[in-house]
């Protein structure tokens, strides 16, 4: 116990924390939404266009979070545009888009001289990669997008479960596909650094499928998927301060573990008979 | 009788395709509807433009007076979700109210008595709180219907709604439909083929080579002989 109070006394376990918590309730929210409408691939292109960003900022000398933002929004309406095109050809864009924007982030780096980058820290996140200001800025996204949940949660159902009705019936679902876009980017973004372009996407998807294991109702699965979301969190920052292991493979092993465990429980009166 | 929706030298396009041309027809109160035509005749771009999902090449459609475009109730051929989506048969009724809520962000007492109405009407209340994916084929296009019932009291527009059903589900479905249809609702429904049996409503609009007829039954099967 000791040694957990000992943790969050550092100003950096602060900042992961309360970031870690934010972007966790976040991205599950978004995931519900992202997962159900098969569009769970989105974060995981978004941040590997991230990353390109990122490093090609690096390299040139720009702020990475403000070259990152507009890219990754940019790139996130070129997708989802993609993916409603009917010959269904959004996984190929995906894929295009991460391959492409991986090796422009590598080769960004490699041909660059005289910048000192550490790679692993973006691939993989780093605890140490975030301040205060990334802080505030989680918090600021955190508050419109549980707020948007919570006056939008009817239409955003809809839109989830049937599209074309929900159009029908007046409901401006291109609005609402902008405004997943627009928090996908921002949640990639801000999440990136301390999870990592490779692990973020994990967030928006494992806690969904975690919580419909056990609920039926839309509502619920909102609910549960933003609690797994930061108990896991939380849980792997822990065990990671404790074990000294990568923060970001570790919240999401912890995911892993909750998912497997629910999937099981769920198959559990199947298997015992 | 009230008009409920009239379609003036209407000409609709599938990408770059014409596919119906000039229609001019009119839907009154109490009418039922079957839109009938061979596969790719234009019958589902027919419904997207009367629910406002796609915009006439040419021509407009014109709602009777109490009527907007947005309290249309729709039943879809099929709902593309997942066997483990998680909504409720409630939850799913409910979101029929959104056509009318404006810029109210959350459902009225009157939206949930309306919801367990429908679903009374229907004879699936006992179902009210089951899962969409514990639910049959049946079950399911009956919860999809209270939902299309939610968002209208003047008219009901329904794509194949009986494609995946078994016989003894699609009568029950159909019987369902006249007695809305005696209530005074007017039901626009495509038929998947061009059977009789299938031909349960009193007029029948047929799509052939871009053309639109709106007819009687009898006259259009008298068409037939």
């Amino acid at each position: 116990m000791s040694e957990i109070i000992e943790m969050f006394s550092y100003g950096f376990m602060q900042r992961a924390l309360i970031i870690g918590v934010l972007i966790s309730v976040v991205a599950a929210l978004l995931g519900v939404s992202l997962v159900l409408r098969k569009n769970s691939m989105i974060g995981d292109g978004l941040s590997h266009t991230a990353f390109g960003a990122f490093a090609v900022a690096t390299v040139m000398g720009f702020a990475p979070i403000w070259f990152a933002m507009p890219v990754v929004i940019l790139a996130s309406f070129v997708v989802l545009r993609l993916s409603k095109n009917k010959k269904g050809n959004g996984d190929t864009a995906v894929a295009l888009l991460s391959a492409s924007s991986l090796a422009i982030g590598t080769m960004a780096i490699s041909v660059s001289k005289g910048v000192n980058i550490d790679i692993n820290s973006y691939l993989f996140g780093s605890i140490l990669a975030v301040d205060w200001f990334d802080v505030w800025l989680s918090a600021g996204l955190a508050a419109v997008v549980i707020l948007t949940y919570v006056f939008l949660h009817h239409r955003i159902f809809a839109i989830t479960f049937d599209e074309e009705f929900a159009q029908a019936i007046g409901v401006k679902t291109k609005f609402y596909d902008a405004l997943f876009a627009v928090i996908c980017s921002i949640v990639v973004v801000l999440g990136m650094r301390l999870l990592g372009a490779l692990l973020i996407s994990s967030l928006i998807i494992f806690p969904t499928l975690s919580a419909m294991c056990f609920s039926k109702s839309f509502k619920s699965v909102v609910v549960y998927a933003a609690v797994i979301s930061v108990m896991a969190f939380v849980f792997g920052l822990i065990i990671s301060y404790l074990l000294s292991t990568p923060t970001g493979a570790t919240v999401v092993i912890v995911n892993l573990v909750i998912l497997v465990f629910l999937k099981v429980m769920k198959k559990a009166p199947l298997l015992w008979g | 009788m009230e008009r409920v929706l009239l379609a003036k030298n209407l000409s609709l396009a599938y990408g770059k395709n014409v596919v119906i041309s000039g229609a001019t027809f009119e839907i009154f109160d109490g009418d039922f509807v079957c839109v009938v035509g061979a596969n790719g005749s234009g019958k589902s771009t027919l419904i997207r433009a009367l629910l406002g999902l796609s915009k006439p090449a040419a021509g407009k459609i014109l709602y009777g007076d109490e009527m907007l475009k947005t309290s249309i109730g729709y039943l879809p051929q099929e709902t593309k979700v997942e066997q483990d989506f998680p909504a409720t048969v409630f939850e799913i009724v409910l979101s029929g109210a959104l056509g009318r809520f404006g810029k109210r962000l959350f459902y009225r007492a009157e939206d949930k008595a309306k919801a367990e109405e429908c679903l009374k009407e229907l004879g699936i209340l006992k179902l009210k709180g089951r899962g969409f994916g514990e639910l049959s084929g049946g079950q399911k296009q009956k919860a999809l219907l209270a939902r299309a019932l939610m968002a209208t009291s003047k008219l009901l527009v329904l794509d194949e709604p009986s494609n995946n059903l078994d016989f003894k589900s699609r009568k029950e479905f159909y019987g369902i439909l006249k007695e809305l249809k005696k209530g005074g609702l007017s039901i626009i429904m495509i038929t998947h083929d061009l059977d009789a049996d299938d031909l349960i409503g009193n007029k029948v609009l047929a799509i052939k080579d871009g053309k639109v007829t709106l007819e009687n039954v009898d006259d259009y099967l008298r068409s037939f002989k």
